[in-house]
């Protein structure tokens, strides 16, 4: 227990050790420290907001699955809808086609028919004054007498 | 064994285990040995974990600057549990009493007379290698604290304050004043005085039992053998008081400039 100067040194050395802890050693140290301790910390944080974006996006996606469904569904329904009504617009269509055909095939026929009628009608007239002719053992004039002729084939 | 050339007793082999390597006379006497190695441990300290803090990276920090951080976030979370307040000095300095202090008695474990013997090698006729055992080193560090405390008392409370506290603690009366300058006068210098005699005597008596132990070699076979045990088996239990020492006056420090900060 001899006190001497050894005190004063060891204090000088004591003091100055302290002083540049504090200004050098601490310092850094520390931020290094607590820098890294937010990083984790915010690293955490983005991990934690991260898994609750991945849930929020899982039920968006079920639900616009769920959306798309219900719209797919729609359209097929529209679809057949459309599809009957094609269907139904084709039938109307050829029905009226069908009249339509049926009509001018009818009129044709007609025509056939009045052109035969008056071919058979001239034919008849042709022979009623060939058999005229025969009966009178006389030519017929047709210029001469084709007002008979013309009366003959109307009264035919 | 024998450490010098003449004929050694067990009294002069512990008794220059003892003696500091001095210069100057009287009081003006420098143990350069303690100075020596405190100084140099000290700087081996700052040199150490000031170029781990160059090198501190946020990012994935490497092996020695872990074991650093952990050292830093263990005084720093001592400081905080203890001491609320804001102060930039109590933390670098609880770390560096603790590093240094502990480095100073870690010079303990290294056995007793390799240092010594050595340095009689080289013609240095004394060596006391553990700083913490000269009461000098221990003491000029709690007066270095008691400094602290003394400034940051005055610092926070005024003057008045301080006064205060000494003459009106623990009986709050005008007639108690003297009673209680005479005990809260006790209770402040106890703190340097506890602080460096505890940390003192721990060592030196720490350092005395390896020297007792190591005098167990000079005799015969099965002593030397019981001997080399013994010096193990204490070795083994210094580690932690070493480490307690150490923790223990950074604690009290941390402890005390809280007290100092505190207003009654």
């Amino acid at each position: 227990m001899n006190f001497n100067a050894t005190l004063f040194g060891q204090t000088v050395a004591f003091i100055l050790f302290v002083w540049f802890c504090m200004k050098f050693v601490w310092p850094p140290l520390m931020n290094a420290i607590e820098e890294r301790q937010k990083k984790i910390a915010d690293g955490l944080a983005d991990a934690g907001r991260a898994a609750k974006d991945l849930e929020l996006a899982q039920i968006k996606a079920t639900e616009q699955l769920k959306e798309a469904k219900v719209t797919a569904n729609e359209i097929i329904e529209q679809a057949n809808k459309r599809k009957a009504q094609i269907v139904e617009e084709a039938k109307v269509e050829a029905q009226t086609e069908r009249a339509k055909i049926i009509a001018q095939g009818q009129a044709e026929i007609e025509n056939e028919r009045n052109r035969v009628k008056d071919d058979l009608r001239k034919q008849v007239a042709l022979l009623a004054i060939a058999g005229a002719e025969k009966i009178l053992e006389r030519t017929i004039d047709p210029e001469a007498h084709s007002d008979i002729v013309n009366k003959l084939v109307a009264e035919i | 064994m024998s450490a010098t050339g003449e004929e050694m007793t067990q009294q002069s082999y512990i008794q220059h285990h003892l003696t500091n390597l001095t210069v100057g006379e009287g009081f003006w006497t420098w143990n350069i040995d303690s100075l020596l190695f405190s100084v140099g441990l000290g700087m081996l300290f700052l040199w150490l974990f000031y170029r781990a803090g160059k090198k501190a990276t946020t990012g994935v920090p490497g092996k020695f600057q872990c074991f650093v951080e952990i050292i830093v976030e263990f005084v720093d979370s001592s400081v905080k549990e203890t001491f609320h307040g804001r102060n930039p000095v109590i933390a670098p300095l609880a770390l560096t009493i603790f590093v240094w202090i502990f480095m100073m008695n870690f010079m303990d474990m290294i056995p007793v007379d390799w240092l010594p013997s050595l340095a009689l090698l080289a013609g240095v006729p004394y060596l006391k290698v553990v700083p913490t055992t000269d009461v000098n080193i221990t003491f000029s560090l709690a007066l270095g604290v008691f400094v602290l405390i003394i400034y940051y008392s005055i610092k926070v409370k005024g003057v008045s304050g301080f006064v205060k506290e000494l003459t009106f603690q623990p009986f709050n009366h005008w007639a108690m004043i003297p009673v209680n300058l005479l005990l809260e006068t006790v209770t402040l210098v106890a703190k340097p005085i506890s602080l460096a005699l505890r940390l003192f005597g721990n060592l030196y008596a720490g350092e005395l039992i390896f020297i007792l132990i190591a005098l167990m070699y000079g005799s015969n076979v099965a002593l030397s053998a019981l001997g080399v045990g013994l010096q193990l088996g204490w070795l083994i239990f210094h580690i932690l008081v070493i480490t307690l020492q150490a923790f223990i006056f950074m604690m009290l420090t941390i402890v005390y400039l809280s007290m100092a900060h505190e207003d009654h």
